[in-house]
């Protein structure tokens, strides 16, 4: 990830430093893609600021990432959700990136922002257990109930741990 | 005593209007109508949908997890699984997003190929939407009329790849095999046959007042709303927005492709059917004009660029062939990718379909997140049935295109 010169950033990159100051803690650019490495304690303010300022009407994409054992990682979070927004006046995309805690994570929720984020939200809790704060209804949504594990996490196998074999049955008596 | 019965009866009539009493029913997971596997718990007051609660995750498999597992190359035969009334498009989708990490830009002839078999898809995908949405409905004709035309969709992906159903066609850097001559003539079958196929559907369907009642006025989703809840594709353009990524954000060969792009705005299922109607007329008139200007030359980046593998005859007939398609088959061989992540999106059939890739340096992507438009339009669908009946359910689900298999992955 390198540290781009400010001409080649779009202006809003600008209007967020200005803004939130200290809880950026990077800018990167990468092919069309623009990150901005933002502080948990200052992402909602900054969402909500994008959403009704800025124009990034449209919450692209919603997504989640374990860095557990990455190449050259230093940073201190392990996992990172990411939030791709879209400016449907100026076709202009940015990344927010926000790291999370291994120990406790937990993220402020975006769905007072948008409302699409809430199955987004689910699904980053189901495959990754981070928890939103704030979220209306945070339930597992692709895996069942009764699972207990996180299965997208860098620790858990790909084959499984049987789960599914410890699953309870119901029998026809019983239902 | 019948009197004492009646008079409980009306006690029990009072009582009932005092607290309000709804029913459960579940609809799903396989219902006739639903065509996927997905089940709905509903909260009924007489027919009235108090309140739908979505169950999905019938068909979850991993395949964000397999996409840990397998190579750039490799995964495109899960992609095609996610989206299997479209694979082509999903293949083109999860390419572009491998070739912007890697920095490859593709041969002018293979941003027409992909720009081919992607609207073909288009084309493929509508027909059954709109097809099946009729079916549902009541109206079998129509249905028999589409699904019939996809054969001769299927026939292309036969000659272009020798697989109907999920073609695996695109590679790193280019496709499986070029065009030939035989795969123009069973394009120009599909481009010759399509009008008359949109005209009998119109015939059939625009002025059947049973489809019509049914499908105006149901399941309204507002422009504010689309936005709201992230929603992109024909569902939004139906209701008003018309951002589409082949105009406002063009990729492969859309900027030299003169289209329109449909649009709606009163956001109902028969906006949506009506928008998903036309952009068939515009995906026939792409290809056309594709088939027409399609440039010469390779169809796949030379192979000095290290990452695409060489076609059959370069890898069995010149040592530099058969090193390249070595260096990239072997385990623990390969070309090097750049340590960073990347998202990129292109205009799928249901809408925005992007990958956000984050890679290790290996062939093999540290995280493969797909952003799934039909997960994400099936989120609207509690807030847009709420007050409608359940014979609404049929109507709005498959004006909503849900593929079960891109819902749940």
């Amino acid at each position: 990830m390198t540290e781009n010169d400010a001409e080649t950033l779009p202006p809003v990159v600008g209007q967020l430093k200005d803004r939130f100051g200290s809880a950026i803690s990077t800018v990167s650019t990468f092919r069309d893609n623009v990150r901005v490495l933002v502080d948990r304690s200052r992402l909602a303010d900054l969402l909500a600021m994008l959403k009704a300022e800025s124009g990034f009407g449209l919450l692209a994409e919603l997504g989640g990432v374990d860095y557990l054992g990455y190449p050259g990682r230093d940073r201190e979070f392990r996992f990172e959700v990411h939030y791709v927004l879209l400016n449907q006046e100026t076709h202009e995309r940015v990344i927010i990136k926000v790291g999370v805690d291994a120990d406790d994570p937990v993220l402020p929720s975006a769905v007072p922002i948008w409302r699409g984020a809430d199955w987004m939200e689910r699904e980053i809790f189901d495959m990754y257990g981070i928890r939103f704060q704030g979220h209306p209804d945070l339930r597992r949504i692709l895996m069942p109930d009764e699972f207990t594990a996180f299965p997208l996490r860098k620790d858990y196998p790909l084959r499984g741990r049987g789960e599914r074999h410890n699953f309870p049955r119901i029998t026809r008596e019983q239902s | 005593m019948p009197v004492n019965l009646l008079e409980d009866d009306v006690q029990s009539q009072s009582g009932a209007d005092e607290k309000e009493y709804h029913w459960t029913l579940n609809f799903g997971p396989q219902h006739p109508a639903t065509h996927t596997t997905l089940r709905l718990v509903l909260d009924l007051d007489g027919e009235r949908i108090v309140k739908a609660t979505p169950h999905i995750g019938y068909l979850h498999s991993g395949f964000e997890k397999l996409g840990e597992h397998l190579t750039f190359n490799q995964y495109v035969t899960i992609v095609d699984r996610k989206n299997y009334i479209s694979p082509p498009m999903n293949e083109v989708a999860w390419h572009n997003a491998v070739e912007k990490l890697l920095d490859i830009e593709l041969t002018p002839r293979c941003k027409y190929i992909r720009v081919i078999i992607g609207e073909l898809a288009r084309i493929s995908d509508h027909l059954l939407c709109t097809g099946a949405a009729a079916l549902d409905l009541g109206a079998f004709t129509a249905f028999l009329y589409a699904f019939n035309t996809r054969e001769l969709i299927y026939d292309v992906y036969e000659q272009m790849s020798g697989y109907r159903f999920h073609p695996g066609y695109t590679r790193v850097g280019g496709v499986l095999y070029d065009f030939d001559e035989k795969v123009f003539q069973r394009i120009d079958r599909v481009v010759q046959h399509m009008p008359k196929v949109l005209k009998d559907m119109e015939k059939l369907l625009f002025r059947n007042k049973i489809f019509l009642d049914r499908m105006r006025g149901v399941g309204v989703l507002t422009k504010e709303m689309a936005t709201d809840f992230s929603c992109t594709g024909p569902i939004a353009r139906a209701s008003g927005v018309t951002y589409d990524l082949r105009k406002d954000q063009p990729y492969l060969a859309y900027p030299d492709l003169e289209f329109q792009v449909p649009y709606a705005t009163e956001g109902d299922c028969y906006a949506r059917f009506q928008v998903r109607m036309e952009e068939m007329v515009q995906s026939v008139e792409i290809i056309r004009q594709a088939v027409k200007n399609i440039p010469g030359g390779p169809a796949n980046v030379a192979i000095a660029e290290k990452y695409p593998l060489p076609d059959k005859a370069t890898a069995y007939n010149s040592m530099e062939g058969l090193i390249q398609h070595f260096e990239l088959i072997m385990p623990n061989r390969g070309p090097d990718s750049p340590v960073d992540e990347v998202y990129a999106a292109i205009e799928s059939p249901n809408g925005e379909l992007g990958y956000y890739l984050v890679s290790d340096g290996s062939q093999v992507s540290w995280r493969t997140r797909t952003r799934p438009p039909s997960f994400i339009h099936f989120s609207v669908f509690p807030h847009i049935i709420k007050d409608h009946l359940i014979a609404d359910i049929v109507a709005v689900l498959g004006s909503l295109n849900i593929i079960a298999a891109e819902l749940d992955r």
